[in-house]
């Protein structure tokens, strides 16, 4: 009988000697790196799109100061903990996406808008993370690849805070939490064949979906087909982003030259739309140097997964990893006309601070995981 | 822990690896596709786009619609706009804020007040949105700024057109307010329509008809220069402004039954049979709507939030109240016409009801009893135990069926926003909500409109003028027609109606006739409205609040007026050719035929001898 390095009884974790003080502090060095190198140029680029306000770039400091903080105190737990803890914070998380949509529904009177305000928080950006560490916790019971019964469970502890949020409404979140479950199961070995018939599911579902959509959701979609139909909308930012993109070339028109963010033909050019700042200003060759830092920050996250002692570890780093990517997929898609406008920062670089501690977090767990990792 | 071999999780270990280099090669392509994206558009499109950049001179500018107005049925003005300038920050572009603020305040004065509605927008505010930190600038203000405000970067004057109710607490809850949009709302309406636009229907008809009066926005391609100023406008395509909206409501009237309900709580509905057309709404008592157009002040809005009064409280739409004996024509009609009863048939009244083999006492309202009682009597004397009686023998389902035609429980589809459906038990409602079996003593008291059963003084309104029309349910609209400013014809609005299908239609004249001698029998329970110019017909009803009002129980320095009964009064007149109808309501007003009859009455002399249909400028068309 091989010795069962899951076995708690054996405590292999041991400092690795060749990056001691990181390795102490719980940091992956090659993550860490990756992760400061996008948000330096996050920020250079901020300055650029936020008209040169040094309070816009002081906010987004204090932002990313905390997130990174939040990630480091969460790169401190082991994945054990993260493992127990997963159904409790995606049950937490569902009944606030509950209390949200109660709460909402009664906030229909007269006087919605003067109980509002007060904090604000968004339950679904608890479910970003506690999705796939559930699926995770879900698959990792069994052996893998999964069969029907943790299948059918994984599926529908991924559709319940999906419904809820998608009739918040909010298509970019609950496209993100859907993902997160179905990369999971991707890492997972989900069968091909099933991956097929999940496909064909989707296509026979789409109708129903279309169906259901609110108006102007449904008028995002149309728009993306014929963005000149709705000039003052969508349209418009998708017709801008292609000539801030397009007349960017290959070098870029410089650091704070681009003519299309800062006469304010680019709208939300700090935020959603940033990616188009950067095609424009530093041209194709800038667009690559941010994909290479991208690419890199998605491969260490791919070889953590990899190189994870368990399951659950495997999984959650593999998902975790790969929403960062469709985070990544989704935006740039958006801004350059590949894909239908949804409401998706470029993770890590847009102005806004949601999304980015939940990112933060998720690195959090992908460093602890490397960093707990037994020495073999 | 899950026995597992090495073997296994060798190969489970395997089978992640692998999938983790599968999902490195899908990055790997996904990041591709973009690339090339990008490729396409900067390198091979390159020229084209520098070109268009070049050339991106040219700005659209959205220009927003004018609200359209709001007219009552003379043709006066509910509501209307007001050209306004306003001082507005935009919170991103300001370095520190306090500081701005304090050196701005030695330039235009600005008031604590101000200040804290600053504050409440602010954080409500859609980011990169300017958030008016004074309203109303004089002339003069509007001039020292244009002067001295380059010294404040991303602060600007805004001309905005203001929304006022000349009205204020007359309309407050018919028309309800608009005010400014915030993100809950802006993720639920067209960017694009409402690109400039600051304001939208909160509640009321400006909610309820919001599409209509909102208009559509235009936009104006404008030249700027490389600093971002506009040189000069190139083309442009105008707004459709909102649509005028022309109600059925008559101001006049409105101020008449306001004023006939005086101190109390209540509400009033009136509505124009032959049209559904509401003529009045009144919930009393009633507060100021411009308040809140630009954002209530928190003390303001304290004081209207936690008055025991409940202002804010649209009674006619939103309250539920047992309809009591008003309810009583309503199951006669049935009684009659699901064959239940004749007019001629008769019960005797002890003074109290008892089922077989039950000691329980259901009690009438008259101690000693009625004595004999046929249909006529008991609804011109309001007899409980006749109504034990029928109700009994026809029993929950059949109670349901035939009330639910008069549209009990559900909402009435009113145009203005807010409504409740109120509540018209059944067996399966208790089934399903209370998880109880329905026992036949409440079969009982639903006959004379007690226990569970609740109506709002809009659905009363609207089936006591089914009652009037002999059976045709029209839904009650406050909007006649709308109108494009400027334009020749006027569109109605269509009217929507069913028919209550009733086996004899003499039913109805009975029934109506019963109602006629409440007001103009001696032993009537509504003669005092009697009046001799015209015929009313009506029932009075008072809804007991003791079972209901259980919360009210512990507020030992009111206790005796919050748990008297609520007064109500159905009517409508003149009976041979109803022109309106009615549904009075007084919280707490004791009896029906002492406080809300006469109030009725008010209302129905106010109305009758004005004009039958809402006047508008034009000709008018039918709408679709």
């Amino acid at each position: 009988m091989a010795i069962n390095p899951l076995d708690s009884r054996f405590n292999w974790q041991v400092d690795a000697p060749e990056n001691g003080w990181l390795r102490r502090l719980h940091i992956d060095a090659p993550l860490m790196t990756g992760l400061l190198a996008l948000c330096g140029f996050g920020l250079v680029v901020l300055y650029s799109a936020g008209d040169h306000e040094w309070i816009v770039i002081e906010r987004q400091v204090i932002r990313l100061g905390m997130a990174f903080a939040f990630m480091l105190a969460i790169a401190q737990i082991h994945s054990r903990q993260l493992k127990r803890w997963s159904l409790a914070l995606y049950g937490f998380g569902v009944l606030m996406l509950i209390a949200v949509l109660i709460v909402g529904d009664i906030g229909k009177g007269a006087q919605r808008w003067l109980d509002f305000g007060i904090v604000r928080f968004q339950p679904s950006e608890i479910l970003k993370l506690a999705v796939p560490m559930t699926v995770a916790w879900v698959l990792s019971r069994q052996r893998l690849p999964p069969r029907w019964p943790s299948l059918l469970l994984a599926a529908i502890l991924t559709m319940i805070p999906v419904g809820l949020i998608a009739k918040q409404p909010d298509l970019g979140t609950s496209l993100l939490v859907v993902s997160a479950g179905i990369t999971v199961l991707f890492i997972a070995g989900l069968s091909w064949r099933m991956i097929t018939g999940l496909a064909a599911i989707a296509g026979a579902v789409a109708p129903v979906v279309w169906m259901n959509m609110h108006g102007y959701q449904r008028a995002r979609v149309l728009t993306f087909m014929n963005p000149e139909a709705d000039p003052l909308g969508t349209g418009y930012h998708i017709i801008q982003s292609q000539i801030a993109i397009g007349s960017g070339g290959l070098s870029g028109k410089g650091w704070l030259h681009g003519t299309q963010s800062h006469l304010e033909f680019l709208p939300e050019r700090h935020t959603d739309f940033i990616f188009a700042v950067i095609g424009e200003e530093f041209g194709f060759t800038g667009i690559v140097a941010l994909m290479v830092i991208y690419l890199f920050i998605i491969g260490r996250g791919l070889m953590i997964a990899a190189r994870a002692q368990d399951n659950y570890e495997r999984l959650l780093a593999g998902g975790l990893t790969l929403v960062f990517f469709i985070y990544l997929f989704v935006n740039t898609g958006m801004v350059t006309g590949l894909l239908p406008v949804v409401g998706v920062p470029l993770p890590l670089i847009s102005y806004g601070g949601t999304s980015m501690v939940t990112l933060m977090a998720g690195f959090g767990m992908l460093m602890s995981i490397e960093t707990h990792r037994a020495k073999q | 822990m899950l026995e597992s071999s090495l073997e296994d999780r060798q190969r489970e270990q395997r089978l992640v690896r692998t999938r983790a280099l599968v999902s490195g090669a899908f990055v790997l392509l996904g990041v591709g596709a973009i690339l090339m994206r990008l490729f396409h558009l900067q390198l091979e499109r390159h020229d084209h786009f520098t070109v268009l950049s070049t050339e991106n001179r040219v700005k659209i500018q959205p220009v927003p619609p004018n609200r359209g107005l709001i007219f009552d049925a003379k043709g006066i003005v509910l509501a209307e706009n007001h050209p306004s300038f306003s001082l507005a920050i935009m919170i991103e572009k300001v370095d520190d804020l306090n500081a701005t603020i304090a050196e701005l305040r030695h330039l235009i004065p600005i008031e604590e007040s101000d200040l804290a509605r600053f504050e409440r927008l602010k954080r409500q505010r859609m980011r990169f949105q300017p958030v008016p930190i004074r309203q109303n600038l004089t002339p003069e203000e509007v001039a020292r700024f244009a002067v001295d405000g380059h010294r404040f970067p991303g602060v600007e004057v805004q001309a905005e057109l203001i929304r006022t109710y000349p009205q204020g607490l007359l309309t407050a809850h018919v028309l309800g307010y608009v005010g400014r949009i915030n993100e809950k709302e802006l993720a639920r309406i067209d960017k694009g329509n409402y690109a400039g636009t600051n304001f939208i229907g909160k509640s009321g008809v400006e909610l309820a008809h919001e599409d209509v009066l909102h208009g559509k926005v235009g936009h104006q391609q404008v030249e700027v220069n490389a600093r971002g100023r506009i040189l000069r406008t190139l083309s442009s395509t105008p707004p459709a402004p909102g649509q005028d909206l022309y109600l059925y409501l008559d101001i006049g009237l409105q101020r008449a039954a306001t004023a006939a309900l005086g101190e109390s709580r209540g509400a009033i509905v009136a509505i124009d049979p032959r049209s559904g057309g509401v003529l009045a709404l009144v919930s009393t008592p009633s507060f100021d709507p411009n308040l809140f157009v630009e954002g209530i002040s928190q003390s303001n809005y304290n004081a209207l939030l936690y008055s025991p009064d409940k202002p804010l409280y649209n009674r006619a739409i939103r309250g539920q109240y047992p309809p009591g004996s008003t309810i009583k024509p309503f199951v006669g009609l049935g009684g009659l016409s699901l064959g239940f009863i004749t007019p001629r048939k008769t019960t005797y009244c002890p003074g109290y009801f008892s089922l077989p083999g039950q000691k329980h006492r259901f009690r009438c309202w008259r101690r000693g009893g009625h004595g004999t009682v046929d249909l006529e009597q008991s609804i011109v004397e309001s007899c409980d135990v006749y109504f034990y009686w029928l109700a009994n023998q026809m029993g929950v389902d059949k109670l349901h069926g035939f009330l639910a035609e008069f549209g009990f429980g559900e909402r009435t589809g009113v145009d203005v926003s807010g409504e409740l459906p109120g509540l018209l038990p059944s067996r399966d409602w208790k089934e399903r909500v209370r998880n109880q079996p329905w026992y036949p003593g409440e079969t009982l008291i639903m006959g004379i409109g007690q226990g569970y059963f609740l109506a709002t003084p809009m659905q009363l309104a609207a089936a006591t003028a089914a009652l009037a029309n002999k059976g045709r349910l029209i839904q009650p609209r406050l909007a006649y027609a709308r109108r494009v400013p400027g334009a020749d014809t006027a569109t109605v609005f269509p009217m929507m109606s069913r028919q209550i299908s009733i086996t004899n239609s003499g039913d109805w004249d009975i029934t109506i006739e019963n109602m006629a001698k409440v007001v103009e029998s001696q032993r009537g329970t509504g003669k005092r409205i009697r009046s001799n110019d015209y015929r009313i017909a009506g029932k009075t009803g008072t809804s007991q609040v003791f079972t209901i009002g259980q919360k009210e129980r512990y507020d030992a320095t009111k206790i005796s007026e919050l748990l008297r009964d609520h007064a109500l009064f159905i009517a409508f007149a003149p009976v041979e050719d109803p022109r309106i109808a009615v549904a009075v309501l007084v919280e707490n007003g004791g009896s029906g035929g002492a406080t809300a009859a006469p109030i009725a009455r008010r209302v129905i002399d106010a109305y009758l001898g004005g004009t039958p249909l809402p006047e508008v400028p034009t000709e008018v068309v039918d709408g679709d």
